[in-house]
């Protein structure tokens, strides 16, 4: 699996309020949390972003809040993947649970700018900047990590455990 | 190689006999947790996971805390949506308005939640029952769900930091300065992954309630967990409020540390977070010249009974400043009942306070409080992200009970000690 599009770069701590704010999480629906998706800080993000397209941010992407309709925000938006130096813990998971890749890679977060081209190969997890002809190497995923990426999340694990 | 107490409940729950960081387990779990904004979502997982009945009924506790009584048409929704939920799957603990209270608060109270035990909640301060000596982490709703279906979750094993505390607070320093404090000291992703383990001669000197609000913000550190060890403050706890079996763990001798970090609390003044992250504090008397539009007292975090009390002793006798809007949030309908039998709810709306039934409400920009732009509120909550509280152009400093009931009555933010 591969992924590829245009990025919105962001910094560091970037929160779940940032991210979806709390007065829009009296639904569920994916279409009407993505339309809110980064608004209080980015408030071009929802009407720039294209099927594909990366986030890119620097330390303790996704701080803050439980809530899962942050990473399904970001999905909903049409995000293939999100690069970071580090994450929040429960943003980390979340991701992983609900099917949205997200890599680890110090370098990439630091080089890579805002509107640069890059691919992602997933199996890999090397990432390419076309803009500046450059790669970068993400960390791997932990054999437990990937189980659940194999799966495409958590749901269909617990399936497959329920059998 | 030894175990910190977070493993040691852990490998238990595991069932092993040792874990090591960065090991990945499934351990077994005792409470699965969720509420009104969280529980919709799970729900939709757990069809989708094909599950068909939760795993025990007596441990999925249901709260709705966050935008109840339903501040509008698509919050009820939700609600119902739970409520059916909760009915279909005889959920035992499910607790609606009339009954329910701020989780975090409620769970200890009900007595719920007991030393020993492992509990996951999608809601990132359910490690607030750490100050329980038990293990207690948010997660997500897909987890929510997993665990509801399974009684299990996935986790990594963290390594800790370990909190020396020794010394004594001084008058008007609370729990809520102490996590404050550490929180500036190590930044918002200073324990990120991690345990953070509290010890030390110091903690006795901790009441129950500020252990809570301490557990309440290790996530506001980035931590997994915050783990108290239990002591006979604990014990007595539990005894008051549960009947269930609670088993005590103890750090080896042994256990290895990421690092361990002295804490003297006779050195810790009140402190402020200003915005916008939690890591941004000062003491108080750094704190400047900053007029306060807003004070919020309540929450998961400063809802609780000391806190009530705290508010009140400064409150007595004075009247809150005419730009301030003062509203105040017993966490549980058992806590909000003291306040009127004990005399506190009298002081506030004398004060010139609003009381307002449990709600997380204000904290997390839901309603009962909402800022305009540009306005200040200072606020004993958790968390002053960019638009936390309202408009992304208003600001919220955080800060202790003790703080805000001198705040709103000084119209700036202001020390206790000049009241």
């Amino acid at each position: 699996m591969n992924a590829q599009g245009r990025v919105f770069k962001y910094g560091d701590n970037i929160d779940t309020d940032a991210i979806i704010p709390a007065r829009h999480l009296n639904t569920t629906d994916i279409k009407d949390l993505a339309s809110h998706c980064m608004e209080d800080i980015d408030d071009t993000f929802v009407n720039e972003v294209n099927e594909g397209d990366i986030i890119v941010a620097l330390k303790n992407f996704g701080c803050g809040s439980s809530r899962e309709h942050a990473p399904i925000a970001i999905k909903g938006a049409g995000i293939s993947c999100v690069i970071a130096k580090s994450y929040a813990r429960i943003f980390y998971r979340n991701a992983f649970n609900i099917g949205l890749p997200i890599l680890e890679c110090e370098e990439a977060a630091d080089r890579i700018q805002a509107g640069d081209e890059v691919t992602v190969d997933f199996k890999s997890g090397k990432i390419t900047n076309k803009t500046k002809n450059e790669t970068y190497q993400a960390e791997p995923f932990p054999e437990f990590i990937q189980q659940i990426i194999n799966c495409d999340g958590l749901v269909e694990y617990v399936k497959n455990k329920l059998k | 190689m030894g175990m910190t107490m977070t493993q040691k409940i852990l490998a238990a729950h595991a069932g092993l006999k040792e874990v090591k960081s960065g090991q990945f387990i499934e351990i077994d779990l005792d409470l699965v947790l969720g509420n009104d904004i969280t529980t919709p979502v799970a729900i939709k997982e757990f069809e989708k996971m094909g599950a068909k009945n939760i795993f025990d009924k007596d441990k999925v506790v249901v709260v709705f805390d966050h935008f109840v009584p339903a501040k509008d048409i698509k919050s009820a929704e939700q609600c119902k949506q739970s409520r059916c939920f909760c009915k279909e799957q005889n959920v035992t603990n499910f607790f609606d308005v009339g009954q329910m209270g701020i989780e975090h608060a409620l769970l200890p109270e009900k007595g719920l939640v007991v030393a020993g035990e492992t509990v996951i909640g999608a809601d990132s301060h359910t490690c607030t029952y750490g100050a329980l000596g038990a293990f207690s982490t948010g997660i997500g709703s897909t987890d929510m769900a997993a665990g509801m279906a399974t009684g299990q979750v996935w986790l990594k094993v963290p390594s800790a930091i370990k909190f020396n505390v020794t010394g004594k607070l001084n008058k008007w320093v609370s729990g809520k300065d102490v996590i404050l404090y550490i929180i500036g000291k190590i930044g918002v992703d200073g324990a990120l992954y991690k345990s953070m383990e509290f010890a030390g001669e110091g903690l006795k000197e901790l009441s129950m309630d500020a252990r809570f609000t301490i557990a309440n913000m290790a996530i506001e550190a980035g931590g997994k967990n915050g783990i108290f060890p239990v002591d006979e403050k604990t014990i007595e706890y539990i005894k008051e409020h549960s009947t269930k079996k609670f088993t005590i763990y103890e750090a080896d001798e042994d256990a290895v540390y990421d690092e361990v970090i002295d804490i003297d609390l006779s050195a810790l003044k009140s402190t402020v977070s200003f915005p916008h992250l939690p890591e941004n504090t000062k003491s108080i008397d750094n704190v400047g010249d900053v007029k306060i539009d807003q004070v919020v007292i309540g929450s998961c975090t400063n809802g609780r009974i000391e806190d009530m009390r705290v508010a009140a002793e400064i409150l007595k006798g004075h009247k809150v400043h005419p730009d301030v809007r003062t509203i105040i949030i017993p966490a549980t309908q058992a806590i909000y009942k003291q306040c009127m039998t004990e005399g506190l709810a009298e002081i506030f709306i004398d004060a010139g306070a609003v009381i307002s039934t449990p709600t997380c409400g204000p904290c997390l920009g839901g309603y009962m409080g909402i800022l305009a732009e540009g306005e200040r509120a200072l606020a004993t909550t958790n968390r002053n992200f960019i638009g936390r509280m309202g408009h992304p152009g208003s600001e919220v400093y955080l800060a202790s009970p003790a703080v805000a009931a001198a705040t709103a009555i000084s119209g700036k933010i202001e020390d206790p000690n000049n009241i």
